[in-house]
C-alpha cells in the first residue's frame, strides 16, 4: 500500500487531487490547476510537499573520504552549511541516483535522495561504506517542504530572522527554528526559481505548511502539486531519475559533467567511465510541429531512429511544447522528428535550460 | 435540439441530421488544463464508441470517443490556438460536427449523465 506523508490530511483539506507517485499518495495538483500553480511559482511563490524524498545521514571520522569514494562530485573542501549536487554512480558508470549532499560538518553529511530510489540508495550506500562510518536512514522521520518562487524569501523573512536565512544558492542553516519548530533550511530547489527547502520533523510538518501558506497570502502563495513540480523542473532542464538518468545510461552522456570530477582519485564507476566514449548526448528540443512530445517517444532523422525523448511536456511559461532528448551525438545538427503515435512532428534543438530566471 | 452524453464523457448536441460534439464539464475537470486538441479530419467516418481524436493536458494524452456514428463534416479550428476554451466552457467549446448515421441507445440525457458521474 502507498505511504502517506505527514501532510496527507493537509493536502486533502486544501483540495489536493491525490495520486500515487513513487510509492506515496501525493497531490498532483490542487484546485487552481497545474498551469496556474506553475505560473505562480514563476511569478510569485508556491509551496510543495516533498516529504517523499529520502534522507540518510553518514557520520564518522572517515565519512568524507568514504563518501567521496562513492559519489562523482568532489566533496572535499566544502564548508559546513554547504550543499553539493552529485551523482551516485554504479560500477558500470550508470546512475544509482542523483543526490544532494549537505555538509553538516567535516564528519557528518546529510544526503537527500529520490523517493523512488530511497530504499535502493540506502542499501547501496550503507553496503559501500567502511564499518567505521555510521549510516542512518531518517527518511520516515523527516518532512520536507519546498518554498519556491521570486517571493519565497519575502515570505520566509516574516518567520525567520535574517541571519538564519541561507544567503548563497546551495547553502543551508542547520539547527534553526521557525515558531519553535526545529528545522534545517536550505537555499535549494527543483523549479529553476530562487527558493528554499525546509526540513522538519513529521509532527511539525502540518503546522509548518499552514504557517507558510498563511504568511504567504499577501504574496499570492499557492500550494502546488507534483504536476507543476515536473513542468517547472523540465523548463529549467533539471534531470529526473528514471527519465534522464538510469542505471544503464552512462553518466558521461547526460550533460552533468559539472558534477563528475574525473580528476579525483578512484570512485565507483570511474574506470567504466574512463573506458566509455560517450555515444549519446542530452539535448533540449522545442517542438515546432503540432503536438506534445512525451517521454519514451522515438526520435528520428529521416528513417533512422537516433534516440528518444526522456521527458516532454507543454511548457506553461514558454507557451510551447518542449522535450529533453537522448540522441546519438552526431545527430545534434541534423533535422529531427518525433514519432508521436505514428505521426511525425518536427523538433528544433535549442540550448538548455529552456528557461532561466532573470 | 437535444443534448446527449456518453459514458466516456462526450456530449452530442443533435439537431436534425447533425450533431455537434464536445466533452463534458466533468471530463474537462478530470483532464485538467488542456494544451492541445488534435482535431479529427473533416470527411472521416467515425463509429460510436471508437476513437474520434485526442486531447492533451499538461500531464497526459487522452483519447476522445465518438458519441455517435457518422461523418465528420466540420471541426472547430478555434481550438487549435486556444484549447483552454474547453476548460473555460466545455459545453460551448465544440470539437467537431458529425453528420449522424446512428445514435447509440445507451446515450444519456443531462439528468441521467449527472446521476452516472455521481456513481
Amino acid at each position: 500500500m502507498a505511504k502517506r506523508t505527514a501532510l496527507y490530511e493537509t493536502h486533502v483539506k486544501h483540495g489536493g487531487k491525490i495520486v500515487e507517485f513513487a510509492g506515496y499518495e501525493l497531490p498532483v495538483q490542487y484546485e487552481a490547476g497545474l498551469m496556474t500553480e506553475h505560473m505562480t511559482v514563476r511569478k510569485k511563490v508556491g509551496i510543495f510537499d516533498v516529504s517523499h524524498m529520502g534522507e540518510v545521514v553518514v557520520k564518522g571520522k572517515n565519512a568524507e573520504t568514504a563518501l567521496n569514494a562513492i559519489v562523482t562530485n568532489d566533496i572535499r573542501g566544502m564548508y559546513d552549511g554547504q550543499v553539493r549536487y552529485s551523482l551516485l554512480p554504479n560500477d558500470k558508470g550508470g546512475a544509482v541516483d542523483d543526490i544532494l549532499i549537505y555538509r553538516i560538518n567535516g564528519e557528518c553529511f546529510l544526503i537527500v535522495v529520490n523517493a523512488s530510489n530511497a530504499d535502493k540508495d540506502a542499501a547501496w550506500i550503507s553496503s559501500h561504506l567502511p564499518k567505521d562510518v555510521e549510516f542512518s536512514n531518517i527518511s520516515d522521520k523527516v518532512s520536507q517542504i519546498a518554498l519556491q518562487g521570486p517571493l519565497a524569501e519575502e515570505v520566509l523573512r516574516k518567520i525567520l530572522p535574517e541571519e538564519f536565512i541561507p544567503k548563497k544558492y546551495y547553502s543551508f542553516t542547520k539547527e534553526t527554528s521557525i515558531r519553535g519548530m526545529k528545522c534545517l533550511v536550505s537555499r535549494t530547489g527543483y523549479t529553476g526559481e530562487s527558493g528554499f527547502e525546509i526540513y522538519c520533523g513529521n509532527a511539525d510538518a502540518p503546522k509548518m505548511f499552514e504557517l507558510l501558506l498563511e504568511e504567504g497570502k499577501e504574496e499570492g502563495i499557492l500550494p502546488c502539486g507534483l504536476g507543476a513540480r515536473d513542468t517547472l523542473r523540465l523548463e529549467a532542464a533539471m534531470p529526473l531519475y528514471g527519465h534522464e538518468l538510469e542505471e544503464d545510461i552512462p553518466i558521461n552522456e547526460v550533460g552533468l559533467g559539472f558534477a563528475i570530477k574525473m580528476g579525483k582519485e578512484d570512485f565507483i564507476g570511474k574506470k567504466a567511465l574512463e573506458a566509455h566514449t560517450p555515444e549519446y548526448v542530452r539535448v533540449g528540443a522545442k517542438v515546432t510541429g503540432r503536438g506534445i512530445v512525451r517521454e519514451h517517444t522515438d526520435v528520428y532523422c529521416g528513417n533512422e531512429k537516433v534516440g528518444i525523448a526522456t521527458s516532454g511536456t507543454h511548457a506553461p511559461l514558454l507557451g510551447y511544447p518542449i522535450a529533453m532528448l537522448r540522441i546519438k551525438k552526431e545527430y545534434v545538427d541534423k533535422p529531427l522528428e518525433a514519432d508521436v503515435r505514428g505521426k511525425r512532428i518536427a523538433l528544433e534543438i535549442v540550448d538548455l535550460p529552456f528557461y532561466k530566471k532573470a | 435540439m437535444k443534448i446527449l452524453f456518453s459514458k466516456s464523457h462526450e456530449w452530442a448536441a443533435i439537431e436534425g441530421k447533425t450533431a455537434r460534439v464536445g466533452i463534458s464539464d466533468h471530463a474537462q475537470k478530470e483532464l485538467g488544463d488542456l494544451v492541445f486538441v488534435n482535431l479529427p479530419e473533416v470527411g472521416a467516418e467515425v463509429k460510436a464508441g471508437e476513437v474520434l481524436c485526442d486531447v492533451e493536458s499538461v500531464k497526459a494524452v487522452s483519447d476522445l470517443y465518438a458519441p455517435v456514428s457518422g461523418k465528420v463534416v466540420a471541426v472547430n479550428d478555434e481550438l487549435e490556438g486556444a484549447p483552454e476554451l474547453i476548460n473555460r466552457d466545455a459545453m460551448k467549446a465544440w470539437i467537431c460536427e458529425i453528420e449522424v448515421s446512428e445514435v447509440p441507445s445507451d446515450l444519456m440525457d443531462e439528468e441521467g449523465y449527472q446521476k452516472f458521474i455521481k456513481g
